[in-house]
Formats: structure tokens, C-alpha cells, sequence
């Protein structure tokens, strides 16, 4: 074994304020210029690219939503044509699942987690490194397939026969199939890496009942996606057999089966939304404190809140599925699991009000949004008790009352508070506070605009008009609705306007930011913003659940760590007392390689089986120059 | 923010063994993805089977021999296994060494067998359903096999240079032969349903 080398110049502890931070900042910078920026595993950076990629696909998404509109706003419309719509439509479902909602709330928890958690980088940042790569070759794939008219046109879920070998001529099935992979990939090994880090790598002191709740929302979020997202993967390898070399699992005729594509789709699918919901609860439940000025109410509530909805998530697949004719006796247990996750949802509704009730509110920007959100999940949340319902739900099937739904709970569940933790976390990403006025501005027109667009079509569906269609006759009673819809979107893609421009103006001239503008009490407030490379010169010591609020006599911290390794702090999972100073990978390029390499195969596969085999020999290379050792401090053991 | 010193962590080791390390960690989720895929995957072979009138659907049951053969290969394989993970915490290099050129003989010894098995099965992927399903399985676990061979080769491998020294390897030798673990006792399983399930 090597000697430890530790010379006492390369000790925090006898370092001034000054010098220790020089030396962290040279052991644990990303340099300027295009290598580096490749290179880096910094979680912010990636975190920070995560987020704006995402930001992206939102407003690609949203002008295919606007797309729509305009197309459905009178009937017996010419703009898009009936193939085009129905890229149009699997695009802006596919694009908004997989490319937006899911990645953005584990991209808020790449940059937020590790500095909540008072450690320096995530876990396994090389990992995180080849996983953003891999999610931007996996939405590049997907929007290239679109510019050339070949996108996907099956629906977001790609349901056989329409999907298989027989219906989906070309290769449309085939790239939603490994949108699919590389989506999945990149989102399992964030999953991976915050469970790690989330069990691992907390400041000394920070016991599992200290977390903030938006921790715990990722901790059960990451296990969601670790249980269900290899569901999607077996459905879409399989497709990808089916249509590739001829095997038959879909296939009736060879004793395949088509219903077997929907339970393995929804044994995914129905978690998939809990992905997107848990964690914008924990957002709320953790930007809430600040602004109701008072310490969450019911943490334990909260918490159990959240594993009891990851567990029922599980149990829930079947009401997707109501009018696929299954025994009945099944049916009525999944009517009452899907009664059941609104328990969960209800308390911790209960908890947010309870802790607003008893607070002194200060109503600004973000929690204008989680305000907004509070009131429109409870509406998307009482239709969704409705479609749980076999009668009701056989009713509104493929109408336009279950759009009208999921959206009250995705985007009124999850992107309000999304939008709120944007505002809120803004100054510690960027060094900059956003506008309130422009805040305020764009909070009211989506509000506004999301209700006057979405409610109307819950009378659509109960008035019978089915979800993708790319036009209607003008003898159908629909035509005046359609129309009050698509003018109130303008309403709505206004506000997300606003939102754009305020993020982008804030960013380069907003007011600068101190290090915790909203006196809030978790960790990532006691760094600098934007925070440093090393994110905590000395890594804190925590004995309370709100850090910030209970430290008047200065924040504890520890010392003794080394400034020339990339080091950071082991604890034990529950009770997390140190265990190990260890090392955090330095920059790296190789993960970028594992992604081409990774790509090429996933992409040549659309055409060959074989790429599987010649392809995973460039993969092995990439993977064996990552992992061989260097001769650096952070290989001393 | 006013900062003051509360604990002093420079007597800490530079690397934790077992429950102290991310790697460690890190594999245990990296299973609990693979296992849910294999159990998605057995889940699938039974849907399948639920349906089917006879089973095997038009094809006949599965030869014995190579899938046991491969499974006692597997199974031996465990007793040098957990040998060289007791080798790797008490980190002894030499023992080490040698464990892991037995273990790479033990990946490549089931792979062999492989080659046997898949022709053994009796029906082909594009055959019917059955035969999509039996293939998946045998072919979603010898991908395993090969991918824990190849780690077992390059970590061997390292174990003779001058990295090999080093607590971190011993911790990466105790991962993948826990890895290892995994791969065999996934077969069960899948062994039971490819080769048992339609003998029934």
C-alpha cells in the first residue's frame, strides 16, 4: 500500500482563509477553453447544462403545442396535414416526457443535491459526465429525425400492432424505440449516482431525519426510476427484436401478445409520472420554508408521503388500460390503488396550507407558483380520482377530458413548482436575482392562461372529441371551444415568454445576488453565489434539520482534509459519522468518448443487429481508458 | 458566513472498504436495475406462457445437459469466488493474483458452454414467441457473463502492474466478485424457467 504522502502544506487546517481557498480552487477547477468544458465533471457545470438542454426541448415542445393549436383552432384546417400531425403530437409527448419533465427535475438534483448535502461533488461524476452526453445524442436523434420527416408518428407510447413490424413501416418505431434507450440510460445513471450520493456523501451529522425534503423527494425518485425504468427498456428492446430480426413477442399470430406491450409499458409509464411529480413536491415542500418564514409542517408527513406514493406508483398501471378489456376483478383493484395515491397527495396538500397558515407569507415570485400549483394539482388531482373510476373512465377514453387532466397534473404539478424553483434557486446557479415585476408578470399570464386553455377541454372530452385528431368536421359541436382554447394559449405561451426573457436578461444583468437572498436554512445557501469548484472550503457540520436558521453562533464545520486531492467526505448512512476522506475523480474526457462510442452502436443498431456485437469493442475501449488508474493523489488509498 | 471548527477529520482513512465505499454502493444499485430487468424479463416468459395452448409452443423441451452443465460451472464458480473476496479484504496481493486468473478461467469456462446451449433450445428466436422469449433470457445473461469477463480481465490484469497495490483495487476486486455473485445466482432463476418450467 502507499504510504500516505500527506506533507502539511497540502492540510486545510493550517491554511488561512485565502490560501485554503487558492489551493481548492486549483485542485478542483475546470480551466477555460473547449477541452476543459468537454472534460469537466464538475456537477454544477453539467447540472447547468442539464437544465438549459432541457429548457430547450421545452420550448421546441411547447412550439409544437402551439403547432396544434393553431391547426385545431378551426375546423377542417390545412396547415398540417394528417402524417405531420401525428409526428407532431408523438414528438411533443415524447420530447415533453423524456426530454423535458424527466431530465429537468433529476437535472435540478444534479446541481442542487450534492451542495444541499454539504458534500463537493456528486457521486460518480464521470458518470454524470457521460450521462448528460448520452441525453443530448438521444434528443439530438430524435429532433434530426423530425427536420427530415421521419419522426416518430405512434404516440408517445408506441403502442403495438400500430408500432411493430406490420403497421410501422420505415424507421419512425425504431427511433422512438432508442430515443427510448438513450433517455433511460442517461436517466438510470443520475439515479444511480443520487442514490449514492444522497446515502453517502451528507455532511457529518446530517441523519436521515435532517434531509431536506427535496433530497428525500430525489432519494425516492431515483428508486422510481431504478425499479421502473428497465420496464421501458425490455418494451423497447423487445420492439426493437420484433422489427429487427423477426422475433415474435408482439405478435399474436406466434403466440406473442399486444396487451403485453401495454403492461410493460404502464409498469413503467405510471411510475414515470411519480418521476415527475415527487420531485417538484420536494421542491415545494423545501422552498416553502423561506417564504411561510416557519420550518415545513409535518416533516415526517411529507416524508412518509413521499415513499407511500413511490410505493402505490407500483400499483397503479391497469387504469391505463380499463378499456383493454380485462377481467374485471382486476380492475377493481386498480380503481382503489388509484384512489388510494390521492391519500398521500391529500396530506402533504394538507401539510403545504397547514404551513402557510401558521407562517408569515412573504409573496414572492416562487411562491406565487407553488401557490398556483397547490390549486391546480388539486384539480388535476380530483379528475384523476374521477378516471380511476371504470364507468367514468371508459366514458372519457382517448378524449380530450384526459388531456385536460394530465396536464392540470403535470404541468400544474409539476412545472409551476419547477418554474418557482427556477426563480428561487436562480441567484445561487447565476450570481443574479430574477426580475420580480417580470416574475409576477409571467407567473399570472401562465396561471391565467393554463386554466383558460386546459379547463375548457375537459368539456371537449365530455362532449366526445377524441385526442389526436388533426382536424374535426365544422358539424361537430367542438369548433367554439377549440377556438377560446387556442386564443387563451396565447395567453399561456406570453407568459412563458416572459419567463424566457426574464431568465435570460437576469442572468446577464440582474441584480447581484448575496450568498442567501431568501434567508432560507439549507446548505447550498452557505456557499457563495455562484458557489465555488469545491463547492464548501470546509465541508459543514450539521446538528439540526434547518442548518442555516440554527447556526447564530457560526456555521460548524470540519477540517483536516488534504487541498492537493480532490477529496470529500464518507458517511455512514444513517447516522452519518465520517468514514472515509475520499477521492472524487478529477476532469476527465473519456466519459465524452463512452458517449460517441455508446451513440454510434445505439444508432447503427436502428439498422443492424450487428452493430450490437462490432459496436460494443469501441464502448469496451472507451470504458477501459476511463477506469484504468492514473498515478494522481486521488488513487492514494 | 462566520464559520467555526467542530471536528477534525484528518485522521480519517483516504478509502473506505465494503459499506464505506461508493463503488460499492454504486454495484448494489447497478444490480437492482439488472435484477429488475431480469425479473421484468421472467415476468414476460410467464405472461407468455399463460397464453400459450401447449408449452413449448411448437418445439421441443430443451436439452438438459449444456444449460446444467453451464449451471454446475456456475455454481463451482462461487467457492474461488468468495475465497478471493476474503483474499481482497485481507488484502493479500499474491492470493489476489491468482484468484483472479481462476476467475477469468470460471467466465470463460460457462461461455464455452454457451456455444452448446443455444442450439440446445431446440427452437429459434423467430421461430414463435416461445422461442423469442427463451433466447432473450439465455442471450439478456450470457451478455452478463461477458461483460463481468471482461472486467474480471482488465482488473486481473491491473492486479500485475504497479496500480495493483492499492486498497482501492482490492475494493474494486471485492465489487466485482460480488458482481460475480450476482451473475450466478441470476441464473437460477432463469436456468429453472428455460429448462424446468416446460419439463412441469
Amino acid at each position: 500500500m502507499k504510504a500516505n504522502i500527506t506533507g502539511p502544506a497540502t492540510r486545510d487546517t493550517d491554511l488561512e482563509r485565502s490560501q485554503l481557498e487558492a489551493e481548492l480552487a486549483e485542485t478542483w477547477k475546470t480551466p477555460s477553453g473547449l477541452w476543459a468544458a468537454l472534460a469537466t465533471v464538475d456537477h454544477k457545470i453539467i447540472g447547468r447544462r442539464y437544465i438549459l438542454t432541457a429548457f430547450v426541448f421545452l420550448a421546441l415542445g411547447g412550439i409544437l403545442a402551439a403547432l396544434m393549436r393553431i391547426q385545431l383552432a378551426q375546423p377542417e384546417a390545412r396547415l398540417i396535414g394528417p402524417d405531420r400531425y401525428n409526428q407532431i403530437f408523438t414528438m411533443h409527448g415524447a420530447n415533453m416526457m423524456f426530454l423535458f419533465a424527466v431530465p429537468v427535475m433529476e437535472a435540478m438534483a444534479v446541481y442542487l443535491v450534492p451542495l444541499m448535502l454539504g458534500t463537493r461533488n456528486i457521486a460518480f461524476p464521470r458518470l454524470n459526465a457521460f450521462s448528460y452526453w448520452i441525453y443530448l445524442a438521444g434528443g439530438t436523434l430524435l429532433w434530426l429525425s423530425f427536420a427530415l420527416d421521419m419522426a416518430p408518428d405512434v404516440g408517445w407510447f408506441a403502442y403495438v400492432p400500430l408500432s411493430g413490424p406490420q403497421y410501422g413501416a420505415g424507421k419512425r418505431a425504431d427511433i422512438w424505440a432508442q430515443m427510448i434507450t438513450f433517455t433511460e440510460l442517461s436517466a438510470l445513471a443520475v439515479a444511480v449516482e443520487l442514490v449514492v450520493t444522497i446515502f453517502k456523501q451528507r455532511a457529518p451529522g446530517m441523519t436521515l431525519d435532517r434531509i431536506p425534503v427535496f433530497v428525500w423527494a430525489m432519494l425516492v425518485t431515483a428508486f422510481l426510476v431504478i425499479m421502473a425504468m428497465p420496464a421501458i427498456m425490455v418494451a423497447s428492446t423487445s420492439l426493437i427484436l420484433d422489427r429487427l430480426v423477426g422475433t415474435h413477442f408482439y405478435n399474436p399470430a406466434e403466440g406473442g401478445d399486444v396487451l403485453l406491450w401495454q403492461h410493460l409499458f404502464w409498469f413503467f409509464g405510471h411510475p414515470e409520472v411519480y418521476i415527475i411529480f415527487l420531485p417538484a413536491a420536494g421542491m415545494v415542500s423545501t422552498m416553502i420554508e423561506p417564504f411561510a418564514r416557519r420550518p415545513a409542517f409535518g416533516y415526517l408527513a411529507l416524508v412518509m408521503a413521499l415513499i407511500a406514493t413511490g410505493i402505490l406508483s407500483f400499483g397503479l398501471w391497469v387504469h391505463h388500460m380499463f378499456v383493454a378489456g380485462l377481467p374485471r376483478l382486476g380492475n377493481s383493484f386498480f380503481t382503489a390503488s388509484s384512489m388510494a395515491i390521492a391519500i398521500p397527495a391529500g396530506v402533504q396538500v394538507f401539510c403545504w396550507i397547514a404551513t402557510l397558515w401558521d407562517g408569515k407569507p412573504v409573496f414572492a415570485t416562487p411562491l406565487l407558483f407553488i401557490i398556483g400549483f397547490i390549486v391546480t394539482f388539486v384539480i388535476g388531482g380530483l379528475t384523476g380520482v374521477m378516471v380511476a373510476s371504470v364507468p367514468f373512465d371508459t366514458q372519457v377514453h382517448d378524449t380530450y377530458f384526459v388531456v385536460a387532466h394530465f396536464h392540470y397534473v403535470l404541468i400544474g404539478g409539476a412545472v409551476f413548482p419547477l418554474l418557482g424553483a427556477v426563480h428561487y434557486w436562480f441567484p445561487k446557479i447565476t450570481g443574479r436575482m430574477m426580475s420580480e415585476t417580470l416574475g409576477k408578470w409571467s407567473f399570472w399570464l401562465i396561471f391565467v392562461g393554463f386554466n383558460l386553455t386546459f379547463f375548457p377541454m375537459h368539456i371537449l372530452g365530455l362532449q366526445g372529441m377524441p385526442r389526436r385528431i388533426y382536424t374535426y368536421q365544422p358539424d361537430m359541436p367542438w369548433h367554439g371551444i377549440n377556438l377560446f382554447v387556442s386564443l387563451s394559449a396565447i395567453i399561456l405561451v406570453a407568459g412563458f415568454l416572459i419567463f424566457f426573457l426574464n431568465a435570460i436578461r437576469s442572468a446577464r444583468s440582474g441584480s447581484v445576488a448575496d450568498d442567501n437572498p431568501w434567508a432560507a436554512p439549507t446548505l447550498e445557501w452557505a456557499t457563495p453565489s455562484p458557489p465555488p469548484s469545491y463547492n464548501f472550503a470546509r465541508v459543514p457540520v450539521v446538528s439540526g434539520s434547518h442548518p442555516l436558521w440554527d447556526c447564530s453562533d457560526g456555521l460548524a464545520v470540519a477540517n483536516g482534509l488534504r487541498t492537493d486531492r480532490r477529496e470529500l467526505v464518507v458517511t455512514s448512512l444513517v447516522a452519518a459519522e465520517p468514514q472515509a476522506r475520499e477521492a472524487s475523480p478529477r476532469n476527465s474526457i473519456w466519459p465524452l468518448w463512452a458517449a460517441i462510442a455508446t451513440t454510434v452502436m445505439l444508432i447503427w443498431s436502428i439498422f443492424s443487429p450487428w452493430a450490437v456485437v462490432w459496436g460494443s469493442i469501441p464502448i469496451s475501449i472507451t470504458l477501459i481508458g476511463w477506469f484504468w488508474p492514473k498515478s494522481i493523489p486521488e488513487d492514494e488509498s | 458566513m462566520k464559520e467555526r471548527v467542530a471536528l477534525d477529520l484528518s485522521k480519517l482513512p483516504l478509502h473506505g472498504m465494503g459499506t464505506a465505499s461508493v463503488t460499492w454502493w454504486g454495484t448494489l444499485a447497478f444490480m437492482l436495475i439488472e435484477g429488475t430487468g431480469f425479473a421484468l424479463v421472467i415476468a414476460v416468459y410467464f405472461y407468455l406462457m399463460s397464453l400459450a395452448a401447449t408449452w413449448p409452443i411448437d418445439a421441443p423441451k430443451p436439452d438438459l445437459l449444456p444449460g446444467t452443465l453451464a449451471t454446475l460451472i456456475l455454481i463451482a464458480s462461487l467457492v474461488p469466488n468468495v475465497l478471493m473476496s476474503r483474499w481482497a479484504e485481507q488484502q493479500d496481493l499474491g492470493k489476489i493474483r491468482i484468484g483472479m486468473v481462476v476467475m477469468s478461467l470460471f467466465g470463460v469456462a460457462p461461455l464455452i458452454v454457451r456455444i452448446f446451449e443455444f442450439p440446445a433450445l431446440g427452437v429459434s428466436w423467430d421461430t414463435n414467441a416461445y422461442g423469442s422469449i427463451v433466447w432473450t433470457l439465455l442471450g439478456l445473461h450470457t451478455t452478463h457473463i461477458i461483460t463481468d469477463l471482461v472486467d474480471t480481465l482488465v482488473l486481473t490484469t491491473l492486479m500485475f502492474t504497479r496500480h495493483g497495490n492499492n486498497t482501492r483495487r482490492f475494493g474494486d476486486v471485492q465489487d466485482n466478485a460480488m458482481y460475480w455473485n450476482f451473475v450466478v445466482v441470476t441464473w437460477l432463476p432463469i436456468y429453472g424457467c428455460i429448462y424446468w418450467i416446460p419439463r412441469l
